[in-house]
């Protein structure tokens, strides 16, 4: 394992552990660089057995000489934190719990969610702020400026470092989920080929297999872990050849990652034994009934939608809903469950429209919708895919000569 | 321990409330006090007249000027606060909450500044 792969698997598990030994996430920064750059000094042939023990111990170490250097009551008090463990052992590891707390201190909802994304990513998933940058299609300085703010905001309000009491708990875990499912999806529905946004979503797997880990029993977390496993093994069949997107009932099956539908099928039955379902455990299982055999059992999606939407009543369920709707009882009915649908700004609503309008044999209005739709997206592999969709409508629509 | 001011955020361009209404809210926010009171959380209370009776005192050259109104001439004003103290943020924004649905107004959470942070 070379010192960058480290780096990477231990930053965010070390600085986690630091910040609960120094009180201070600011200063378990500094402290872990310090150490990572003297391990790039020492570590010339190979990593000691116990990386992450080793950062671990030397951060301390060097943050313990800093720390007596300097004499601001931050230092004091990072001091007296140290000094006040006295059952902590010399040689002291990374402690998985710290990374739970850094989680939900990083997902707090008194922090904006973007300077959540951007701090979960940066202190727990160990990006640096050019790649975190580079995957949102930021600059620079406005996720470094996002990041500082959000640090000086938990130092100065006192938001806590830890795990949240039973009592508050589904509330702030909701917030934990909603953040990997974001990074995930910002990663998954951004254009191909590039390879920053595809490391999102094992990004936001990596750090859902971690939560899951820590969470065993949270079965909204397992259901999480499942929906992303189940949609990143798609992933590959879900671009053509020349990066146009391929829709579901198109994609060469044989393409999918059968390793990650095996694990998200073995984890939503987990969640079925549990019987609590929740949003995630749902979506899970209609990933899971898309990618079990050799076709989509559109009626058993169509049952699961039904409770997601008793779940959560969004217009965003209403709408995925209706392409169920529409393989079950036809797309007049699926277009009356949009009709009435209010998501200004939503290119994948006139999207659907179209689509429906289209089988429906409505070329002018799918036309129509098309046009909206393609005028209101953002993303250039999906604007593509919708022009090509109003092109083929156009042909069929035009006289023959 | 640290100390959080619980701002309530009043719309003062809103309709008044009956006496029944307001009496009521009094009857809830003063419940909530004296939880807090109990909890040892209370440090102060107070509700405010309206900006209408503001006045603001500027230095200007060893000297001051006074004008009529608030800082700003916004419908949202600062209708009353408490002061609390609390281990962390999180312990605040539960009393928040409890004031928020009390008060039926928005609450803004701001920790005082005890001086220990600056750099």
């Amino acid at each position: 394992m070379d010192l960058d792969s480290v780096y990477r698997a231990e930053y965010g598990r070390c600085v986690a552990t630091l910040t609960r030994l120094l009180g201070d996430i600011g200063l378990a920064e500094e402290a872990v660089q310090d150490a990572f750059a003297v391990a790039v000094q020492k570590w010339d042939e190979a990593p000691p057995p116990n990386p992450g023990a080793w950062i671990v111990t030397t951060a301390r170490n060097r943050a313990i000489d800093r720390l007596r250097r300097e004499s601001t009551r931050e230092a004091r008090h990072a001091q007296a934190l140290l000094l006040h463990q006295p059952d902590e052992p010399k040689e002291v590891g990374p402690v998985r719990d710290d990374q739970l707390r850094m989680m939900f201190t990083c997902c707090h909802p008194a922090l904006s969610p973007l300077a959540q994304t951007a701090l979960t990513l940066r202190l727990l998933g160990g990006l640096e702020v050019p790649e975190i940058a580079r995957a949102y299609l930021v600059p620079e300085a406005t996720v470094s400026q996002r990041i500082v703010r959000a640090k000086k905001k938990i130092r100065d309000a006192g938001i806590p470092y830890r795990v949240p009491a039973a009592a508050e708990l589904p509330d702030r875990l909701a917030s934990v989920l909603t953040v990997l499912y974001l990074v995930f999806n910002e990663g998954y529905t951004s254009t191909s080929g590039e390879l920053l946004r595809t490391d999102l979503c094992l990004e936001a797997i990596r750090l859902a297999r971690a939560l899951a880990e820590l969470m065993p029993d949270e079965p909204e977390v397992i259901g999480l872990l499942a929906l992303l496993l189940l949609t990143e093994a798609r992933r590959p069949a879900r671009v053509g050849p020349s990066g146009e997107l391929v829709v579901l009932a198109e994609q060469d099956r044989s393409r999918w990652n059968r390793e990650l539908i095996a694990e998200g099928h073995e984890l939503v039955r987990r969640c079925l034994r549990r019987a609590q379902p929740g949003p995630y455990q749902l979506q899970a299982a209609i990933n899971a009934v898309h990618t079990d055999g050799p076709a989509t059992d559109w009626e058993q999606v169509l049952a699961l939608y039904d409770q997601l939407l008793q779940h959560t009543p969004t217009p965003i369920v209403v709408l995925n809903r209706a392409v169920a709707v529409a393989e079950v009882h036809g797309p007049a009915l699926a277009l009356a469950t949009i009709e009435e649908l209010d998501l200004p700004g939503y290119h994948l609503l006139p999207a659907a429209r179209a689509d429906l309008l289209t089988r429906l044999g409505r070329t002018a209005d799918a036309v129509a919708a098309y046009d909206e739709a393609v005028a209101l997206a953002t993303n250039d592999t999906e604007r593509t895919f919708l022009e090509a969709r109003r092109a083929r409508l156009s042909a069929r629509e035009e006289p023959r000569s | 321990m640290k100390q959080y001011l619980l701002a309530v955020q009043l719309d003062e361009s809103a309709p008044p409330e009956s006496e029944e209404e307001v009496q009521a809210m009094m009857a809830r926010t003063g419940k909530v006090t004296d939880e807090m009171k109990a909890a040892g959380s209370w440090v102060f209370v107070g509700g405010l007249q309206h900006s209408h009776a503001s006045t603001v005192v500027r230095p200007a050259n060893g000297t001051t000027t006074m004008t009529d109104g608030p800082f700003a001439e916004t419908k949202e004003q600062l209708g009353g606060f408490w002061v609390i103290q609390a281990d962390d943020l999180d312990q605040a924004l539960a009393w928040a909450s409890k004031c928020a649905l009390a008060c039926g107004q928005p609450i803004e959470v701001r920790p005082f500044d005890d001086g220990s942070r600056r750099r």
